[in-house]
């Protein structure tokens, strides 16, 4: 039997929990199995009159006293059972990620569905009937909303608007492509009549069809994300998932109505098609409408900060209702609101409000889904089935075929279109990550009763969901990394491979940052290139590139209204800014500096005392000899701790962005600041910060000392700033407003004038985030305060470092040649001068 | 910005930049334009606070690293001449197309990008990587939870298995090596500089 494979495999955990909570459902269930009025059907969503008005007495008694214990289950059932539910899902999903391993091989789609498998064979070997959750309502209304919120807010908007033509491309058309191309061949198998499925017509063929062509990536997302996929590839398999889920729902409601239609006219082909196209626009203007509000609204919240993620909610909620009732695309109109405000609101609410609504988003999608996939499972054993191999196996491979030639076809004709080509390993990945999911589920069952053959319909839809989830989402894992693997050719690496090419990635990443490749950059790239002269073999590139000329002009257009108007309209306060940026920056730092001010929060400084000691003994250090398995718990070490490069952490369905590691990463560099600082400034001098800042890479040998490091000269600005401060009349204690900074900018720029006729070079961008500076500035007056104190505790160590370097080239930590001549602030510019005059 | 109104001919020696790094125009074009960015005072020069404004980069585990390979020792700006030759190292090789020969080694050949790569670790440019210059680039990019003994025996391993002649400490030739199987040319450009 099937679910008990499932057993097998399940961690202990989960089956204690499942089982647990088994217990109490199927206990409370029981309970009411002696009553004789509601027999088997308490489960209906309403209960009978009856059971309003006849408390459920315990135990029964002829004549009515006051009782003394009593059940009011029919009172609460709904809610109680929708919660246990819930409660068993969530349970579930903790077990199954106690063990990682699990879900790396298996999906949890997968799981969930085997579960949900077991559960279905309790329920039924009980006689029970599923949860009536399963009704169109039900699904569309409560369910689907928070799912595409999700994916409609988590969207990374740039680079989708990169890819924007490739994304609806497939979705569009490709979803069209394959509801086509299998209804079609479905109905020529219907022809034949040795399967027995002749009575199925072309319209229920093309029903069906429609229903199983929309794919769910999920499981393909977690794959690509781990394995590490290009963004490019990423985001066209998230928004072709997100937006096939629309273009399904309006193929199925279209030919839904065409089956009921008993003779189909070609104005009803020209109509459909039309009507194609009223739903998505319209369906978009409703998003866009509703966004525009959503955002107008969460300028004037900052009094009411309490309700403020509420409005998110409501109003795509409120999009998603009333594109529901004009009956156009409730889908793209929630993901068009969702894209369109999510700009907007993020920098209007408040941070902690941001994170509620991200995380209220994330949830609520996160059990929807997860109860989808379980009542999946629980529904395949509990309904009924009308098992036709001939016809299932046909879909199965229809739907394997049609998916892989368009997935081929249609990039063939998009890839010319493309900066960066699709290969064909991309197409692979695209082609087998298809897996059919909760849509695919939801449509099936809201089939009409009256449909002809529905059983067979919802069967052959439940084993192609199983099908798709169980094996192809266990084995593209294998597959993607077996082929990633030939590519790069990366049998044993060695250590140094994999530290130099992670370095490189990195360096690759913080260039194109550099270079802001994406946003209108890219596009003023593409738009420069026309006023360039052009070789006449360029001719054909040019006219590709022709063709993206409106997309420009609207992109830069967008722009400008956006800088202009929208701005204006619906932010509370229009900084040039993004608010949420430098909000997120100053708590990182404070984050940072709070870390640091604990005693032992300080694991930074760590490794530089560890350097320090190991430095001593480095002479006389004899040859380590590695043996196999520490070269390996190496390769783990590295391939499980080094940071990703960003693109690839961005967007993950099932988990919330991940920003920990970015976190630690500011951490850590503001951390090396602060140590500068303190190691610095025991000695007292003011004038030495620029010695003190070079603290930041102990790596500093005699010749080079004024190369290169772009933090350690910030950090000596910032420390100027700070002696400035702190030796000026008033130590602002906590202010951590823009204006005392701004003083201070002034009062330092006559040192700096001197230097730099140009004025300030940090002043402008100091200027325009004020938020940044300041908690450092805090931190390290606190690090000074707290030096003064420590001074006699901390000089022993900084006697060694007053030690002559040792011979290796490496110089401690601190270790200026210069740093005793440059006593006064205003003479040591002056002493650096003659280096600067080399700068041509 | 004002980069609206930019052309090529506002650009300073625009023809031999050109020529050098083998850009084209619209690309230094660009380039210029986001130099004219960054450089928010119109200094004509960036220094290190103009890229740490880069948002993205101050969350790059190896950002400062990354910054100070734009200024050579003993510089505290970099003018766009420099900017652009230090960028021209990140432009795919081309494939077919040989150079007319005046140049030996363009920026972008591997050779031109491993000497990039090499630098970020080389910092006192003695031609030499040593164990505390590996460290501290390990350091930054590894996480925290990892030990410093840890990375220790990482960038022990790391210099023993590529030290060939044995002096403790990775030369060009070996990093050269050491990275051999690597396709430096994919892994070190960046695919809009084409």
């Amino acid at each position: 039997m099937e679910p008990f494979v499932f057993l097998g495999n399940k961690s202990g955990a989960s089956w204690m929990t499942f089982a647990l909570i088994l217990c109490c459902a199927v206990g409370t269930c029981e309970l009411q199995e002696p009553k004789p009025t509601v027999p088997n059907d308490f489960q209906t969503v309403s209960p009978t009159q009856d059971d309003i008005n006849k408390p459920q007495v315990f135990p029964e008694k002829e004549k009515t006293n006051l009782p003394m214990f009593t059940l009011h289950y029919s009172r609460i059932q709904v809610p109680f059972e929708f919660t246990m539910w819930v409660l068993l899902a969530s349970f579930a999903k903790i077990g199954f990620n106690i063990y990682q391993k699990v879900t790396i091989w298996i999906p949890e789609s997968c799981l969930l569905i085997g579960i949900g498998l077991i559960v279905g064979a309790i329920m039924h070997s009980v006689k029970e009937e599923p949860p009536a959750v399963l009704s169109s309502n039900v699904f569309f209304l409560y369910m689907l909303p928070p799912i595409v919120l999700d994916s409609g807010y988590f969207m990374p908007t740039r680079p989708f608007f990169e890819n924007v033509g490739t994304v609806l491309w497939y979705a569009v058309v490709g979803t069209l492509w394959n509801s086509i191309g299998i209804g079609l061949s479905l109905f020529a198998i219907c022809q034949f009549e040795v399967f027995g499925v002749q009575d199925i017509n072309l319209q229920e063929n093309l029903l069906f069809a429609s229903i199983i062509s929309a794919v769910d990536p999920v499981a393909a997302l977690n794959v690509f994300d781990d394995v590490g996929v290009n963004e490019q590839m990423y985001i066209v398999i998230f928004g072709e998932g997100l937006f096939n889920d629309a273009v399904t729902v309006v193929l199925y409601s279209m030919f839904a109505f065409m089956t009921d239609m008993p003779v189909v006219e070609s104005i009803d082909v020209f109509l459909g098609v039309a009507r194609f196209f009223v739903v998505g626009i319209g369906g978009t203007l409703f998003g866009f409408l509703f966004g525009f509000v959503a955002a107008f609204t969460s300028r004037f919240t900052n009094k009411v900060r309490e309700i403020e993620p509420l409005f998110i909610f409501m109003f795509s909620y409120l999009s998603y209702l009333v594109a529901e009732l004009f009956a156009i695309s409730s889908v793209m109109a929630i993901i068009v609101c969702a894209i369109t405000m999510k700009y907007y609101v993020e920098e209007n609410v408040s941070q902690r409000s941001c994170t509620t609504i991200r995380h209220v988003v994330k949830m609520l999608a996160t059990i929807s889904e997860t109860l989808i996939f379980f009542f999946l499972g629980v529904v395949t054993i509990t309904t009924e089935h009308e098992w036709n191999w001939a016809y299932i196996l046909f879909t199965l491979l229809f739907a394997f075929m049609w998916r892989g030639l368009g997935i081929l076809v249609l990039t063939q004709i998009v890839n010319p279109f493309r900066t960066i080509q699709l290969s064909l390993r991309d197409q692979f990945g695209l082609a087998y990550g298809g897996l059919r999911g909760a849509i695919c589920f939801a449509l099936v069952f809201t089939l009409p009763e009256s449909t002809n053959r529905r059983n067979l319909f919802v069967t052959a839809s439940i084993a192609i969901i199983i099908f798709t989830v169980a094996v192809q989402g266990i084995s593209i894992r294998p597959i993607v990394e077996c082929i990633k693997i030939r590519r790069t050719n990366k049998d044993l690496n060695t250590i140094n491979v994999e530290i130099h090419t992670r370095t490189m990635e990195h360096v690759i990443c913080g260039i194109e940052d550099l270079c802001g490749q994406w946003g209108h950059y890219y596009w003023k790239d593409k738009y420069s290139r026309f006023n360039q002269f052009h070789p006449p073999h360029k001719e054909r590139k040019v006219q590709n590139k022709l063709k993206r000329l409106p997309v420009f002009i609207f992109s830069l257009r967008f722009k400008k209204f956006n800088d202009r108007v929208l701005r204006r309209i619906l932010l509370r306060d229009n900084r040039a800014e993004s608010s949420i940026v430098s909000l997120y920056k100053r708590l990182e730092l404070q984050n940072a500096i709070e870390l640091l001010d604990t005693p032992m929060g300080d694991i930074s400084a760590a490794p530089s005392l560890v350097s320090l000691q190991d430095e001593k003994k480095e002479a006389s250090r004899p040859k380590k000899k590695f043996l196999a398995a520490d070269i390996k718990k190496m390769h783990n070490i590295l391939s499980k701790n080094m940071y990703k490069i960003r693109h690839r952490t961005m967007v993950s369905k099932y988990n919330l962005p991940e920003d920990s590691r970015t976190r630690e990463i500011l951490i850590r560099r503001h951390a090396s600041i602060r140590r500068s600082l303190r190691a610095g400034s025991f000695r007292e001098q003011p004038a030495q910060s620029i010695a003190k800042s070079q603290k930041y890479y102990s790596l500093q040998p005699g010749g080079n000392l004024d190369s290169a490091f772009a933090l350690r000269r910030q950090s000596h600005a910032v420390s100027e700033l700070e002696h400035l401060q702190s030796s000026g009349a008033s130590p602002r204690s906590s202010s951590r407003s823009l204006v005392p900074l701004k003083r201070l900018n002034t009062i330092e720029e006559p040192t700096a004038a001197s230097e730099h006729p140009g004025g300030r070079a940090g002043s402008g961008s100091r200027g325009r985030k004020p938020p940044v500076p300041a908690p450092r500035r805090r931190s390290s007056r606190r690090a000074e305060e707290e030096e003064e104190n420590n001074v006699v505790s901390e000089h022993p160590a900084g006697g060694e470092e007053q030690d002559p370097p040792p011979p290796q080239g490496w110089v401690p930590e601190n270790r200026d040649p210069r740093e005793n001549e440059a006593e006064d602030p205003l003479l040591r510019p002056s002493s650096r001068r003659p280096q600067r005059s080399q700068t041509p | 910005m004002g980069s609206s109104s930019s052309n090529l001919n506002t650009i300073p020696n625009s023809q031999e930049l050109m020529q050098e790094t083998g850009f084209s125009a619209a690309h230094l074009l660009r380039l210029y334009e986001r130099f004219e960015f960054l450089d928010k005072d119109n200094k004509g020069h960036l220094r290190p606070e103009d890229f740490e404004a880069v948002q993205e980069l101050s969350t790059n585990p190896i950002g400062d690293i990354i910054i100070g390979s734009f200024f050579s020792p003993g510089q505290e700006t970099v003018d766009f001449p420099s900017f652009v030759r230090i960028l021209a190292h990140f432009r795919p090789a081309e494939k077919n197309r040989t150079r007319d020969g005046a140049q030996p080694e363009p920026a972008n050949s591997s050779t031109g990008k491993l000497k990039f790569a090499f630098q970020l670790y080389d910092r006192d440019r003695d031609g030499k990587i040593s164990r505390e210059e590996l460290l501290q680039v390990l350091r930054a990019m590894l996480e925290m939870q990892v030990t410093e003994e840890q990375l220790e025996s990482m960038a022990e391993r790391a210099i023993q298995e590529a030290d060939l002649d044995e002096d403790d400490a990775i030369s060009f030739d070996e990093f050269k090596k050491s990275l051999e199987k690597v396709n430096i040319d994919h892994k070190m450009s960046i695919h809009f500089m084409k």
